[in-house]
């Protein structure tokens, strides 16, 4: 009962703070440029994919342009830079208390801090989750409304992967679900440097950080970090949405529908992500029990 | 003796080769447009596509489109080569018989065609003629831009029009690789397609066709 207030309480604080808005402000702005860049310039973005196909085979590109490929064409170049909206959120949870000198105040309750702690990463899961619903409602449906629905194709670095229209709305659901689990990794992670910290700009900065440097290492693709750090690094499992539209196929290249390029990758990740999350939350907990609060 | 016996074929006279190519367009010739019903199947090595069903049109002597009207297909260009016309409206070349061989178990006659004129897309084509019935099983085309087509056709209910009910076109492909940097790929560990990348580079559809309409005209819009 007291968890559910303080979440009450949490969610009140995240949603009473203008800057929260900045997020669902920023991705529908970005949604809607996308949008309008694929209406206007649709096949010169398709182009930029198939050209070394185009003397082979007939590119459609009319009706590849569609609401679903737009969404995943926006969750591609979105989803890379939402860690950091969560960032300014979790990254503020404790550490802006700690700088508003509130926090002390907090603590001398009859509140168990692991509560607060549990409440806080709550609150901030579910600020993950409402960002995610938003960017579902303007980018699949929003899409879906602009573009239609049809066939979907999407492109990797050595192949490409064609759905039928009917297979796709459930790749979507799951893609945003892992995405939530991907978002609160880094939310758990913003609420450990939060708890480390007195002021909110560090813990903000250093989610940034550690993002950035794992997610350049990623893509430098050399042998010594594939084999190293990439297999445990979170950027790396983050992208674990992306599995949900990769398709398996027969022996004659037909594609099977409801099928999935070794699922087994995906409950790995998934597993990854969730191990880093319980070692953030264990951290931050651990480390809040002993702390001296005194602002 | 043997020597003889292999050079044989290709020493029957010319004129003996284009009466059977003649006797062939003119059975083909019988279509003046058809409009079919039919699914393509997909193999190309770096394309994972679902089977999909599409619309194709024709009309004499050489125009024809194949459409996913209800959804995503790569078609190939080689496509248009499903048309025999491509060939047997050849008004300029040179025939011969190079000997006999079985496709699909019917006894059939190679002949080989060289276009003479520069202007014809068609740089070599070989064509597996059934003579009994009077069609074409088999057929490998040049194209002076597009590579090499091959076509296997299978003939059931509209043989006598000289119609297929099932093509099988292989074509080249070429690699397909994005520039670094412009798709962050999830590594899932599947590197069955990287192991394939050794295979040749032969891509192939199969088109089974369901239902014909045959000569009940096809306006030219369709082909825009």
């Amino acid at each position: 009962m007291m968890f559910i207030t303080l979440l009450r309480i949490e969610l009140f604080k995240i949603f009473k703070r203008p800057r929260t808005y900045i997020a669902f402000g920023a991705i529908a702005m970005i949604v809607l440029l996308v949008q309008l860049a694929l209406k206007v310039n649709g096949k010169d973005f398709i182009q930029l994919y198939t050209d070394s196909q185009s003397d082979t085979f007939e590119i459609p590109y009319e009706s590849m342009n569609n609401g679903y490929f737009v969404c995943v064409a926006v969750l591609h170049m979105i989803l890379i830079h939402v860690p950091l909206l969560v960032a300014l959120i979790a990254g503020d949870m404790i550490s802006g208390e700690a700088g508003l000198g509130t926090l002390r105040l907090v603590v001398g309750k009859p509140i168990g801090r692991t509560e607060l702690i549990l409440s806080k990463f709550m609150a901030s899961t579910i600020y993950v989750v409402m960002l995610l619903v938003w960017m579902a409602i303007f980018a699949l449906f929003g899409s879906i409304l602009l573009f239609g629905s049809g066939d979907l194709v999407v492109f990797r670095e050595e192949n490409m992967h064609l759905m039928n229209q009917q297979d796709v709305l459930w790749r979507f659901f799951a893609a945003f679900v892992f995405a939530a689990l991907a978002l609160t990794t880094i939310a758990a992670m913003a609420l450990m440097f939060s708890a480390f910290s007195e002021n909110s700009l560090g813990p903000i900065v250093a989610t940034v950080c550690v993002v950035i440097v794992f997610t350049i290492v990623q893509q430098l693709k050399v042998p010594l970090f594939e084999q190293t750090i990439n297999p445990w690094s979170f950027t790396t499992h983050m992208l674990g949405w992306k599995g949900f539209f990769y398709v398996e196929k027969t022996a004659e290249g037909v594609t099977i529908d409801g099928s999935v390029e070794n699922p087994a990758s995906l409950v790995k990740s998934a597993g990854v992500l969730l191990g880093y999350i319980l070692l953030f939350l264990t951290v931050t907990v651990q480390y809040f029990k002993r702390k001296d609060i005194l602002s | 003796m043997v020597f003889a016996a292999i050079l044989l074929p290709a020493l029957l006279p010319a004129q003996d080769v284009k009466e059977l190519l003649q006797k062939v367009k003119d059975k083909y010739d019988q279509v003046k447009d058809y409009t079919a019903e039919g699914k393509l199947k997909t193999n190309v090595l770096f394309i994972k596509a679902p089977v999909a069903t599409v619309k194709i049109w024709y009309k004499k002597p050489d125009k024809i489109k194949i459409k996913n009207e209800k959804g995503v297909s790569f078609i190939p260009k080689g496509s248009v080569n499903i048309n025999m016309n491509n060939v047997l409206g050849l008004s300029n070349y040179e025939a011969i018989v190079s000997g006999t061989e079985k496709v699909g178990g019917t006894d059939c006659k190679v002949i080989k065609i060289f276009p003479l004129s520069d202007e014809d897309n068609i740089s070599r084509a070989t064509l597996y003629v059934d003579e009994q019935q009077l069609l074409v099983k088999r057929s490998v085309i040049s194209t002076r831009e597009n590579g090499t087509y091959e076509l296997v056709m299978q003939y059931k209910q509209y043989a006598a029009y000289g119609l297929p009910d099932k093509v099988e076109l292989t074509f080249n492909t070429r690699d397909y690789k994005l520039p670094k940097g412009i798709s962050i790929d999830y590594d899932n560990g599947a590197d069955k397609d990287k192991k394939e990348r050794t295979a040749p580079k032969k891509g192939k559809v199969e088109i089974v066709y369901t239902k014909y309409t045959i000569n009940k005209g096809v306006p030219d819009s369709v082909f825009n």
